[in-house]
């Protein structure tokens, strides 16, 4: 087998396995009426599924579906619809892309019908907008609703007494709530087990993840890690399936270190990786490829990314303690990227500059989020007042093509990476002077 | 010719509302050595902690008639105008005099400015408050009664004093007081509107956001015993409920322009922290643990907290419209305000499916036009009233 053959054959292992484990439990949740298994339909930060799935429960993550109706084209006309409704245009577009797929049929990412959620668990953890958004489907399904409230991390840390909060809601809300859609007592046991797993899946996705540590990278920790990130933040943290992915991701990444390769961008691998960014806020997803292009245009390579830790911080150390199964899914809502206050998360991106040996940081500003943007640009300023490195401002939205604009975006970056150059090159000449 | 008692309110309260300087805070502060102020942004805060610490409580609520120089520069278009005329004030010197920063679990614009001040003035005093959000009553109070303590400890060190449970009891009962007096003239407003016009009232509950409590209670008290008095007549006016401003505050000419456009309102959610718990807080007992279940027992409905009941976002309106017999509801939002926009919905269809007309806008503090607004009013308030003469 070439090199080439052998690099193909195992980027399709880890994609193959991602992409039949999404169609396997899309297809469950298709038959999940006639098969009766619960739907629960939850949120990424702060999702509680090895808990879900102790239960015999089958989650859904609305926010995942939305992103994939961005990805699919979809998005404009369910946000259209959901205006229509009398949805206010400056709201969040999953909100609307999620009530549009809804009205349109509820046909997931797969072209399956999604079933109506069993229980909706709202993870109040670090988005307000999750609040409405639950409350709103509860009218459209007519379904429970089970609050989990989250405190944030107001003051730079998990506060004792939130943790015992949370512990608390966890065993009187959640757990009753579960046991009554699905029938099943708490098994505990059952729960560790799942945790255990969990723990594996996060030590090769961290490991997946500091492989942007190496020069060149053989990761892109913003576009690629969307991928990698996608099993451990919706539905496989804590199965066998997700261990499996990993596994092979893994293996895999290390394949391309071993052979001094860099990341695959969408029109190819990249042949040089002339800058190391670090990217704060998410992506936009209707133009996901051509975003990512962009950068692969300019020789930059994402070397870490915070969207890729919205579903959990494990780089930073944390991971789900089976020895304490309730207080672990406390720690691990409250360490989820948005519920750290704004001092936080500008620490984790001077941190990720210095780590990760970046040349710059970009922030991709959207619209639809305040949790992420209300005070980006104070972020800015201030890693760029620490670190001393460029920083640079593009606005987009996640699923709403009407706020991506590809020529204003480009210039924006091609203006950003002179400025890297110009940065580098002075730093160069007084090495020299020097 | 001397202003009558209640012009005389109505200009000290307009005085207080127009004056960018807190000049009112600065004179409390100067008058004995050693005061200090603490600040909160809206929606909901316990003064009554505040009021204990010995500290003024100072309502930080933006303002749409600050030129905006340095603001603009922290927010993106997109996002309401509200935090950028806060961000001005403080990065104008203008809130200076502020000891310590309360910062409610209103949203999440105001959760991130909550971050962005303690990069700005790391010496200051400043907590996220999350208000309890939970379903169960009594997991909700112990939750909120030990961040009620976090927060008097805090306060109690800035103040270099103990906040101490008399303290606080005496601080509960002025603040009770407050609540009662508001209450009686929300209530004389909701009965008789033409007695107590809104611009009136709002300019009032304004200067009850920096001013001390008593200063307010005699204030409130002599106004409100000039408005039963006032031999002003019934117009013929629609009754409106304004549903929505409760954050960011519309420009004083928005209330202006919907009464004079035909409307009385006969209820609002204008500065609603003020009115947040409905019922008296006990004054025997363990304060902090009375002011915890007050507020889970009796907080008033709102898009910043959790609704548990699934029928309690439809039956909001209707519930609200009878109670002040309103003949009809504005939707009035801050542009890009999060909690009204995405509650609007469902509010809106339960009022409709209940038969109330509805209209719906948004503004920003610092709009100057009211063309549009007055014409949307004046249009629904005659329709409301030919619709009326035709049922
Ligand atoms: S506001 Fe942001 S975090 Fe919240 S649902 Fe929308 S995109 Fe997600
Ligand atoms: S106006 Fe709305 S979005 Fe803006 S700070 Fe207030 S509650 Fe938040």
């Amino acid at each position: 087998m070439s090199d080439k053959e052998m690099r193909n054959a195992q980027k399709d292992e880890s994609m193959i396995i991602q992409k039949e484990m999404i169609a396997e439990h899309y297809k469950r949740l298709e038959r999940a009426p006639e098969t009766k298994e619960p739907v629960v339909y939850t949120f990424v930060p702060g999702n509680l599924t090895e808990l879900i799935r102790s239960f015999g429960c089958l989650p859904v993550l609305p926010e995942i579906n939305a992103l994939q109706s961005g990805m699919r084209g979809k998005s404009r006309e369910y946000i259209a619809e959901a205006e229509k409704r009398g949805h206010s245009e400056d709201v969040c577009t999953y909100v609307k892309c999620d009530i549009g797929m809804a009205m349109a049929g509820n046909i997931g990412p797969t072209g399956t019908k999604l079933p109506k959620p069993d229980l909706l668990l709202l993870s109040y953890t670090g988005c307000y907008t999750f609040m409405k958004w639950f409350e709103l489907l509860r009218e459209e399904y007519d379904c429970p609703c089970v609050f989990l409230h989250v405190p944030y991390q107001g003051e730079g840390e998990i506060e004792p007494e939130h943790r015992e909060y949370m512990v608390k809601q966890i065993k009187d809300e959640v757990i009753p709530a579960l046991e009554k859609i699905s029938g099943n007592k708490y098994d505990e046991e059952a729960l560790k087990e799942r945790l255990r797993l969990s723990v594996q899946a996060e030590d090769d996705l961290v490991w997946v993840l500091q492989s942007a540590m190496q020069k060149p990278s053989p990761i892109d920790a913003y576009f690629g890690a969307v991928y990698y990130v996608g099993p451990i933040f919706s539905a496989f943290r804590g199965t066998e399936e997700g261990v499996n992915y990993y596994k092979a991701l893994r293996r895999e990444v290390q394949g391309r270190l071993d052979a001094g390769l860099g990341p695959v961008a969408p029109k190819g691998p990249m042949a040089e990786e002339k800058y190391r960014i670090v990217v704060e806020g998410p992506p936009n997803w209707t133009h996901f490829r051509e975003f990512w292009q962009m950068f692969a245009d300019e020789g930059a390579v994402v070397v870490a990314s915070t969207y890729s830790k919205v579903g959990g911080t494990y780089d930073f150390g944390f991971r789900h303690n089976p020895d304490d199964p309730l207080g672990t899914m406390g720690d691990y809502c409250a360490g989820c990227y948005t519920n750290h206050n704004l001092p936080g998360r500008i620490d984790m991106l001077c941190q990720y500059l210095k780590d990760y040996e970046a040349d710059g940081f970009l922030i991709n500003s959207v619209k639809s989020c305040n949790s992420f943007s209300a005070g980006q640009l104070m972020m800015l300023r201030e890693v760029e007042k620490r670190t001393g490195l460029p920083g640079g401002f593009i606005e987009s939205d996640l699923v709403d093509p009407r706020y991506f604009s590809a020529a204003n975006i480009k210039n924006r970056l091609e203006s950003y990476f002179q400025m890297v150059e110009a940065r580098r090159s002075s730093s160069a000449q007084k090495g020299m002077s020097a | 010719m001397t202003p009558s008692p209640r012009a005389q309110i109505v200009d000290w309260a307009t005085e207080i509302y127009e004056d960018l300087e807190f000049t009112v805070v600065r004179e409390w502060l100067d008058a004995q050595p050693g005061r200090k102020a603490a600040g909160f942004l809206p929606v909901y805060a316990p003064k009554e902690v505040i009021h204990a610490a010995g500290m003024l409580p100072v309502g930080i609520h933006g303002n749409g008639a600050i030129e905006i120089i340095r603001g603009d520069a922290y927010y993106q278009s997109y996002i309401c105008h509200l935090p950028r005329s806060v961000v001005e004030l403080a990065e104008s010197n203008r809130l200076d005099f502020l000891s310590a920063a309360l910062f409610p679990s209103t949203c999440d614009v105001i959760r991130n400015l909550s971050g962005m001040w303690q990069i700005m003035f790391p010496d200051m005093y400043v907590r996220y408050m999350h208000l309890p959000q939970v379903a169960d009553p009594v997991l909700g109070a112990q939750f909120w009664q030990r961040e009620l303590n976090v927060i008097r400890e805090g306060l109690g060190q800035v103040a270099g004093t103990t906040v101490g449970d008399d303290q606080l009891r005496a601080s509960i009962g002025i603040y009770n007081e407050v609540r009662e007096v508001i209450g009686q003239l929300y209530a004389l407003r909701s009965k008789q509107p033409w007695k107590v016009p809104t611009e009136e009232l709002y300019l009032l509950m304004r200067a009850g956001e920096v001013v001390a409590p008593e200063v307010f209670m005699d204030q409130a008290r002599a106004y409100l015993a000039a408005a039963e008095n006032s031999d002003e007549r019934i117009k013929d006016r629609t009754r409106v409920i304004i549903v929505g401003s409760f954050c960011e505050q519309p420009p004083l000419g928005l209330i202006k322009t919907i009464e004079r456009a035909g409307c009385y309102i006969v209820d609002d959610d204008f500065l609603a922290g003020n009115r947040f718990m409905t019922k008296a807080v006990p004054t025997a007992g363990d304060p902090a643990a009375n002011l915890a279940t007050t507020f889970t027992s009796s907080a008033v409905k709102t898009s910043v907290l959790y609704e548990p009941d699934p029928k309690g976002k439809k039956s909001l309106m209707q519930e609200r419209a009878a109670a002040a017999r309103a003949d009809g509801i504005i939707f009035c939002a801050a542009s890009f305000c999060d909690p009204a926009l995405l509650d609007r919905p469902m509010l809106r269809e339960g009022a409709e499916a209940a038969g109330i007309p509805c209209i719906a806008f948004k503004f920003a503090e610092n709009s100057g036009q009211f063309q549009q607004f007055r014409e949307q009013a004046g249009t629904f308030s005659d329709s409301i009233k030919l619709w009326g003469d035709a049922s």
